[in-house]
């Protein structure tokens, strides 16, 4: 006979793991790197195969020669940041500048605390904005889709609709009159993703298929992403019913830029948001207030990626101080 | 929608392997160990020494307090010795060992099978005979059942509620009582609610058991005041507390007792006990226990005596499997594993769970990735977590301000964890470490 | 020029300010604090190791200036020295107390005691302990999870990967007690270091009968009593079928030792010299 088991209860188990959690989130991804690929083509590819390469290698090399521990690349979770980065990045972008980044986002934003579980802001996104500072320039410069299919490097460029409404508003021109602006897609092609922007986030449908497909696996919960879209939703709104002609209406803002690839995939990353169901919906709302706040008053035409990092930041105020609701708490009163 | 409890809450694939098994009666084993310390408070005290003659349901070691429970022989026979035998505590403890001679019974026990329907006890004299015949929660608990019925002064009982839940996956004791002693149910029942004085009790029964429901609700449509609730498949459905939210929709406030909402939660197969010992002046000293696994040749269900190895248990439940990685004493998620297969039953051993090797061991452990889960599905709206790795770190007084205390140890948190990580663990040293420190300062 | 010259000007007088406020606040809120605790403090380890049972050196340091009688008062990991260091500032005298070193009282290696089951929860032994009397037949036994090891502050302990059992590194271990307070199972425990670091121990805590005990261990102590019988100064007791040497009383006769039949009893740094001498030898007492 073999030697029995003891171990303290339960004695059975999900069968879950950190891998199909991650591998979960890819499969998720998939529809919009379909998209991706179909939109900006080889540059697309580029992009995408070196920022997810060279996450895994920079992990890899990490653990097995500055921290000598046990590889975990198999877990997805390097891959997942890699592809996440490659979404949030212009289709155009040199391979070095991807290799900077992804070494950005392992290196500093993940391995630098501790590895998987441990880093307080989400590691893509620390990549991304560590581009964005350094390389203003390579970082803003935006494919035109379709065209750009057979290029790479050479692609010709092209505004995203957020800058020609920050432009445009800026020079006095009315919101109506830049919906109809030659360059600015329509409601329409916003949301099946023919426009400008960084590879992974422009097509709003297939981003919401992988909204879908997670929420059905129940790898994450529907809070962060209804939030993050509800709070602009509502606050863009609010503005534009003020002044239809000053503010884009809900919609423009929701389709175009970040906010999808953000509300979706960015701010639901496990480790750098919050755990608790209200803890979740402050987090998704102020990452949806800072973005607008950013996109209508600061000066960046885009906002989605900061907001996402500095509520990253309030992710353990949050944690410390916003509770689940616990069994028994408030007495419900006899009804029986 | 059927009803359930508010918050989180888990759904293991069931495995009711030894649903709709008639239950077998076991045979007397030849050798009997009783331990002394069977259910919650204070161990009992031997009465009979080495070398006395017991029948079946004689008291052989008495209660020692107001918590603490009577314990009667199972068999007939001699005291072959009083000794430190290994028990599902995983340590030795002492028990009293009974050689068996025949099977005979106290002349005061009633053996007939008629049903007696009339209650004649008054209310305290319920209390009293249920402390006596040594009844305890039979869900696996083992809380002395008298102490339940007494209620303290200045509360008042609204509702009985009766566990036919059985939300633990594999087990089916409960199940089949409900089906094969569903009339003494209903008179145990209405016995618990004269000693309560109650006129309303509520059996809730999860979804899985549509049999069980409609039987019992045959039934109790002859008897007065008795209603069924079936409930969602969801676990723990049959948590005291969360029992009590699903049927009436109260909660518990922390630390408190289900009599502070006016409610008193009794196991199905303790009525039986109850209706036994009034109506039959028959004390606690067998019950049913399910015998079960992925690779057992014929899961069962066996109304065992109390004091009857494993090993006999399994062996009619067709011998121990050739693969078997790990025996559990009750269900796979509050169960506890056995070092060995010669422990004795309990009045709490509710099943036999027998797991194969492959799924014996637990999966690998990850760092936490704060996926939130764990917070997701407790069901009292804790942070596992958190509490996880306070107690970990020993961080005593940040774990009592996260109400580690609330914790019902379901296992629903390391059940979830896809790291898997062990949660529940450690969320139990602390609850040790945090119930010393504050027992410490009350005193 | 002239903006240079209001910026000086402005910020001296605000720092001017704040100087004399704080000066008046320092004085008011003034705490007189004993000068010998800053003292007793200087000349402690500064381990903050908790051995002595107060919270850190410095808590150790106020209950010594305090205290009029220090003679209960003792840093194990300091020792005599600076013990007599510290009892001169304040002017007191001390007592030396015998140097001890933590003793593991288990000889429950892998071979002498096989294993029966197979534990797999969290690496602790707390939760083990509560779960189970442990892997082997033995339920007083070491459950070679290593707690003491984590709880060590000295680098003192380390876990042998061979036997499954902590050992302790004589050289390092300041007998601060925080491996015996770690130990759910009670294994650990101070003694006299004795002299030239010799000392005989039983290096066993199981209580079963005799029988039970053997079974699970062959290095297990049975309570046969026979040390007992043998030792001419009384130092060795049976209790709960387990017998244990008084370290005050035992004068290193080592007759025990040869006596033991499971060879339980331990001596260690006794003569030939070998560093630790695992097997009782036959030789007479010096």
């Amino acid at each position: 006979m073999n030697r029995l088991t003891v171990s303290p209860s339960p004695h059975v188990h999900s069968g879950d793991s950190v891998k199909k959690n991650m591998y979960g989130v890819i499969i998720a991804l998939v529809p919009a790197l379909a998209a991706s690929l179909y939109y900006f083509g080889l540059g697309a590819a580029i992009v995408t195969i070196t920022a997810v390469l060279s996450c895994v290698f920079f992990e890899w090399a990490i653990q097995k020669f500055l921290l000598k521990t046990e590889a975990t690349i198999m877990d997805g979770s390097a891959a997942l940041t890699g592809l996440l980065l490659a979404f949030n990045m212009p289709s155009n972008l040199p391979i070095w500048i991807i290799i900077i980044g992804s070494l950005v986002a392992i290196g500093i934003g993940k391995m630098s605390f501790g590895g998987l579980g441990n880093n307080p802001f989400n590691p893509a996104l620390v990549g991304r904005i560590f581009l964005l500072i350094s390389f203003p320039v390579q970082m803003t410069l935006w494919p035109k889709p379709i065209a750009s299919q057979a290029h790479y490097l050479d692609a010709e460029t092209g505004a995203t609709p957020l800058s020609i409404m920050k432009e445009g508003l800026a020079n006095g021109e009315s919101v109506s009159s830049l919906m109809n602006h030659v360059d600015m897609p329509s409601i329409r092609e916003l949301f099946f993703g023919l426009s400008g922007g960084s590879a992974g986030e422009v097509a709003a449908a297939a981003l919401l298929i992988g909204l879908i497909f997670m929420l059905i696996r129940k790898i994450i919960t529907w809070h962060i992403p209804v939030a993050v879209i509800g709070s602009i939703a509502v606050f863009t709104g609010i503005l534009n019913l003020v002044s239809p002609e000053q503010f884009a209406g809900p919609l423009f803002h929701l389709l175009t830029g970040g906010v999808m690839l953000g509300a979706i995939f960015m701010a639901t990353d496990y480790v750098s948001s919050p755990m608790a169901n209200k803890g979740m919906i402050i987090y998704g709302i102020g990452i949806g207030v800072i973005t607008v706040v950013i996109r209508v008053f600061g000066a960046y035409p885009e906002g989605v990626s900061f907001a996402i990092l500095i509520m990253n930041g309030f992710v353990p105020l949050i944690d410390k101080y916003v509770k689940p609701k616990r069994f028994g708490e408030v007495a419900k009163p006899a009804k029986a | 929608m059927l009803k359930t409890f508010s918050l989180g809450g888990v759904h293991p694939a069931e495995n009711k392997f030894s649903a709709g098994q008639k239950i077998e009666i076991l045979p007397v084993p030849e050798q009997v160990s009783v331990p002394i310390a069977q259910h919650i408070g204070a161990p009992s005290e031997p009465v009979v020494n080495k070398g006395d003659e017991v029948k079946v349901g004689q008291l052989i070691a008495k209660s020692t307090g107001f918590v603490s429970a009577n314990i009667h022989s199972p068999v007939s026979g001699k005291v072959f010795k009083i000794d430190e035998v290994l028990d599902a505590s995983g340590y030795k403890r002492k028990a009293i060992i009974i050689k068996t001679e025949g099977d005979e019974w106290d002349e005061s026990i009633d053996r007939s099978e008629d049903l007696v329907t009339e209650i004649t006890a008054t209310p305290e004299e319920i209390v009293k005979k249920v402390g006596e015949a040594g009844i305890v929660g039979l869900g696996g608990a083992t809380f002395p059942a008298h102490v339940k019925l007494s209620v303290p002064p200045g509360k008042k009982c609204e509702v009985l509620i009766l566990n036919g839940v059985e939300c633990e996956p594999y087990l089916t004791a409960d199940h089949q009582l409900m089906m094969e002693k569903g009339d003494e149910m209903m008179v145990g029942t209405q016995i618990l609610m004269k000693a309560l004085k109650v006129d309303k009790a509520i059996i809730g029964i999860e979804n899985n058991k549509p049999d069980a429901i409609k039987h019992m609700k045959d039934l109790a449509s002859k008897y007065e005041g008795i209603s069924i609730q079936p409930l969602k498949v969801q676990y723990p459905q049959g948590g005291e507390k969360q029992l009590i939210d699903a049927c009436i929709q109260r909660q518990i406030p922390s630390g408190k007792l289900p009599i502070e909402v006016g409610a008193v939660v009794q196991n199905v197969g303790t009525t039986v006990a109850v209706y036994e010992a009034i109506q039959k002046n028959k004390p606690l000293f067998e019950r049913v226990v399910t015998v079960t696994g992925k690779s057992v040749s014929k899961p069962s269900n066996f109304m065992t005596r109390v004091g009857t190895p494993l090993n006999q248990l399994i062996e009619a439940a067709g011998g121990l499997p050739e693969d078997t990685g790990k025996v559990i004493g009750g269900g796979p998620m509050m169960g506890k594993a056995l070092s060995s297969t010669e422990v004795p039953i309990t009045k709490g051993s509710s099943g036999v769970l027998i797991m194969p090797d492959k799924i014996a061991k637990r999966p690998k452990m990850e760092a936490c990735i704060r996926c939130s889960k764990c917070v997701t599905v407790c069901p009292m709206g804790l942070s596992p977590y958190l509490l996880s790795t306070v107690s970990d770190k020993a961080i005593w007084d940040r774990a009592e301000e996260e109400k580690i205390m609330d914790c019902i140890e379901c296992g629903s948190c390391s059940y979830t964890c896809p790291a898997g990580r062990p949660l529940l663990d450690y969320i139990r040293l602390g609850k040790g470490n945090v119930g010393r420190i504050m027992r410490s300062r009350t005193k | 020029m002239n903006v240079v010259l209001i910026t000086i000007i402005s910020l001296g007088v605000l720092g001017a300010l704040a100087a004399i406020i704080l000066y008046f606040v320092a004085q008011k809120f003034k705490v007189f604090e004993d000068p010998r605790i800053d003292q007793v403090e200087e000349a402690l380890p500064a381990a903050n190791c908790g051995g002595c049972g107060f919270p850190g050196c410095r808590a150790f340091a106020e209950a010594m200036v305090k205290a009029d009688d220090i003679s209960d008062l003792n840093c194990p990991v300091g020792g005599a020295d600076t013990m007599s260091a510290t009892a001169a500032i304040l002017g007191k005298e001390v007592a030396a107390a015998d140097p001890m070193v933590a003793v593991v009282r288990c000889n429950g290696t892998c071979e002498n005691r096989p294993r029966i089951t197979e534990y797999d929860g969290a690496t602790s032994c707390t939760i083990a302990s509560s779960l189970y009397g442990g892997d082997t037949g033995c339920s007083n036994g070491c459950l070679g999870l290593g707690e003491c090891v984590d709880a060590c502050d000295f680098n003192a302990m380390y876990m042998d990967e061979k036997t499954g059992l902590p050992v302790i590194i004589e050289d390092n271990c300041v007998s601060c007690g925080a491996c015996v307070t770690a130990c759910p199972k009670d294994i650990i425990e101070l003694r006299k270091k004795g002299p030239k670091s010799r000392r005989i121990f039983v290096s066993c805590i199981n209580t079963d009968k005799g029988g039970a005990a053997k079974k699970a261990c062959s290095a297990a102590c049975i309570g046969c009593k026979k040390c007992q019988k043998i030792c001419p100064f009384d130092a060795i007791e049976v209790e709960n079928n387990l017998a244990y040497i008084d370290y005050n009383k035992c004068k290193l006769c080592r007759k025990c030792v040869a006596e033991c039949p499971t060879n339980a009893i331990h001596m260690v740094n006794f003569p030939p010299p070998k560093p630790k001498v695992e097997k009782p030898v036959e030789e007479k007492a010096e």
